[in-house]
């Protein structure tokens, strides 16, 4: 798994990724319950369809945040050093970068979590 | 609250430079403090409190209020308590694994663990706050239509007929409700506190509210959206009664009242000064639907929207000045309206019980 992905994928890229794979969670939740229930029909007639697609799309996002973590992790030394990492010098930034990204990829992974609770309880469009 | 307790502190100041500095604080304090609980106290009861609450969905917004209330008390009394701790008992130094300790259980999983129950709390009260039942077995449904800045009320009873009134609510007691709100003009909203949430009336939109009254009273309704210049005097009373009243409340204002026949020269003045144009009186030619239905206005218990209380001199009062009265209204003001043609019109307003 380690050496599955490359070293060179540590950039400042991987910081977005579990914050964007949230807001695209969000998104797709949002606009789907919206469309489904506004538009009947367009994407289906049973509601719990819909709670099952959010489900999915949760279990996905949940597995990418889970997957920037475990690659931020790496890039932090699995926890070796201690923060702050405010030495002006390559390896404190990467350290620096692998630890806010596995701190984003924590918030991300509750935020989707949130985002996806009302599927659990809304059994209806109207309710 | 605020400047009562200003007042009773410049009062102290005042006379305090010959008294001692201990009595001074404790006479701020006698002064201060029962004051400042007056609003806290007052607030939780009254016609128009959601924390009063005499509907089922008020009763679990209120529920909700006071279980967030009390674990945002405990929360804070338990932050309060550490930093005291921290700062007065245990001045101290501790490890940096016990720092580490406490930021990753106090600062992440407490939070993650309190928040996450909160809000599974509030949303499995969700689907409960809106308990919308088959559309084919529905009581009585109410339609309100929101205008600046009065309230159009039809209720249309489960046989098809429905019955048109205005700026006023009556309800039955413990029967489901169903409210379907939509706005003539812009956005307002549909709140009743003391039976339930709020609703926004938007206009091109129909919203739905259901609400269950369970006790009976008289509580008051209010616009909970800006609309206007005339925003906070668009209210409203609302009358639960006992189911059996308010059925024949119901017929009797299916038909023309019987004060539209106590003075046929009053009427001629209503359609002649062109009151007709706007308002409907059933059992008249005034046919008008742009302004509040008043073929029953003698028997509301306020006129203009909750403005005043219901009388022929108020209503004397509404129709000379509307304008100051009710700012920014569509109801011109009449105050060249010859005084005793204003007054046979608002008698026989005042009878249409």
């Amino acid at each position: 798994m380690w050496r599955l992905l490359p070293k060179e994928v540590e950039s400042l890229w991987t910081l977005f990724t579990a914050p964007v794979v949230w807001a695209l969670h969000f998104l797709l939740s949002y606009v789907g319950a919206a469309v489904f229930c506004e538009k009947p029909g367009l994407l289906g007639e049973d509601f719990d369809n819909l709670r099952v697609a959010i489900g999915l799309i949760t279990v996905l996002s949940l597995a990418v945040i889970g997957v920037s973590a475990l690659l931020a992790w790496r890039q932090w030394g699995f926890g070796t050093g201690d923060p702050p990492h405010d030495d002006p010098t390559r390896r404190d930034r990467l350290l620096f970068q692998g630890y806010a990204t596995l701190l984003l990829s924590g918030l991300s992974f509750v935020a989707v979590i949130f985002t996806a609770l009302p599927a659990l309880f809304i059994t209806e469009c109207l309710r | 609250m605020t400047r009562e307790i200003f007042i009773s502190g410049e009062h102290q100041r005042r006379d305090g430079d010959a008294e001692p500095a201990p009595r001074r604080s404790s006479g701020a304090v006698r002064v201060g403090v029962p004051l400042s609980a007056v609003p806290l106290i007052v607030s939780c009861n009254g016609i128009q409190s959601a924390l009063d609450p005499a509907g089922e969905e008020a009763r679990q917004v209120a529920t909700l209020f006071w279980v967030m209330t009390v674990g945002g008390l405990a929360i804070w009394a338990g932050v309060i308590a550490l930093a005291l701790y921290a700062s007065r008992w245990k001045r101290g130094a501790i490890t940096t694994e016990a720092a580490g300790r406490l930021i990753v259980w106090g600062g992440v999983v407490f939070p993650v663990t309190v928040l996450t129950a909160l809000l599974a709390y509030a949303l499995w009260l969700m689907p409960s706050l809106r308990p919308f039942g088959d559309q084919t077995q529905a009581g009585l449904r109410v339609e309100i239509v929101g205008s600046q800045f009065w309230w159009r009320v039809v209720y249309h009873r489960p046989d098809g007929s429905s019955i048109v009134s205005a700026n006023e609510v009556r309800l039955p007691l413990g029967r489901r409700v169903e409210f379907s709100l939509t706005s003539s003009d812009m956005i307002h909203s549909f709140w009743i506190p003391a039976l339930g949430g709020k609703m926004d009336l938007i206009p091109g939109r129909t919203n739905r509210l259901s609400l269950q009254p369970t006790k009976s009273g008289t509580y008051r309704g209010q616009c909970a959206e800006f609309c206007g210049r005339s925003h906070a005097l668009m209210a409203f009373p609302v009358v639960v009664m006992q189911p059996g009243d308010f059925e024949s409340w119901l017929a009797a204002r299916a038909s023309a009242s019987p004060g539209v026949v106590e003075s046929r020269s009053a009427e001629t003045l209503f359609l002649r000064h062109g009151c007709g144009d706007c308002h409907r009186v059933d059992g008249t030619q005034a046919r008008g639907t742009s302004g509040p239905d008043l073929s029953h206005v003698g028997s509301r218990l306020t006129i203009g929207a909750s403005l005043m209380t219901n009388d022929a001199e108020t209503m004397a009062r509404f129709i000379a000045h509307s304008q100051s009265l009710k700012p920014g209204s569509l109801m011109p003001t009449y105050l060249d309206m010859p005084s005793a043609d204003l007054d046979a019109i608002s008698a026989w307003l005042k009878g249409l019980q």
